[in-house]
């Protein structure tokens, strides 16, 4: 299945994008989609490993299986304050 | 009118007046209000200005979040939570956190505590605009100079 990944801040910059598309098999988990992200852009890579996953604007472990039309986020490490 | 707990997510000025008047209360003896401004050297680099982005709507969620485990934990009467985004010039307020507790320690404690996991955990980017014309995104514990350098005009091979 496709997903769709938003991008915020370095990851964005990098991206050149708000958002990018991994293909994965089903069931999709947050683990498969940061593998797939890693492997299409290794420019990424450490910043993706370094970075949490959302599901549905909720913080998800990379066990967590995407359900179609989920909003799925890759949230760098942040620095607000 | 006032709600007793509310988080914002602004590319708006902060009116830090108007939030210390919304947490005020009979039931509070303590109002503490912190803020977060824009420093102009960070280890001897100058910063010419700052940008914000979010991911807004999981922003504000989070905050509203921290605020529940805060009162869990402290006698927290009123909290408001406002964070600032887009461009930010020296001086000016980036976020603002303002809360209302009987007595004074539990209102710093509480305001410490909040901070500390907003740093941590609310999904909020600092972009540092430096007076040499380069911009680094903040992600602690990642190397990221990358992003810098595939800006054009950008100059960080130089620095």
């Amino acid at each position: 299945m496709n997903v769709e990944v938003k991008l915020f801040a370095a990851a964005r910059e990098m991206a050149g994008a708000e958002a990018v598309q991994v293909s994965v098999s089903s069931p999709a988990t947050i683990g498969t989609v940061r593998a797939a992200m890693c492997r299409e852009h290794p420019g990424m890579a450490a910043l993706i490993k370094a970075s949490l996953f959302a599901l549905d604007a909720h913080y998800s472990g990379d066990d967590a299986e995407i359900a179609e039309g989920a909003e799925v986020a890759c949230i760098p490490p942040v620095s607000g304050g | 009118m006032t709600e007793q707990f509310s988080v914002h997510v602004s590319h708006q000025p902060i009116d830090t007046q108007q939030i210390v008047e919304q947490v005020r209360s009979f039931a509070a003896g303590a109002v503490v209000l912190f803020l977060g401004t824009a420093r102009e050297f960070t280890d001897g680099r100058q910063t010419a200005q700052l940008a914000y982005e979010a991911y807004a709507e999981m922003a504000e969620r989070e905050l509203a979040k921290l605020i529940e485990q805060a009162a869990d934990r402290w006698p927290i009467d009123r909290c408001r939570i406002v964070h600032r985004l887009g461009v930010i010039e020296l001086r000016e307020v980036c976020v603002a956190v303002a809360l209302s507790t009987p007595h004074r320690q539990e209102a710093f404690a509480a305001a410490q505590w909040i901070m500390d996991e907003l740093k941590r955990s609310v999904p909020i980017w600092k972009q540092e605009q430096w007076s040499d014309g380069t911009r680094d995104w903040v992600h602690p514990g990642v190397e990221n100079r990358q992003a810098a350098d595939e800006t054009p005009g950008d100059r960080s091979s130089l620095a």
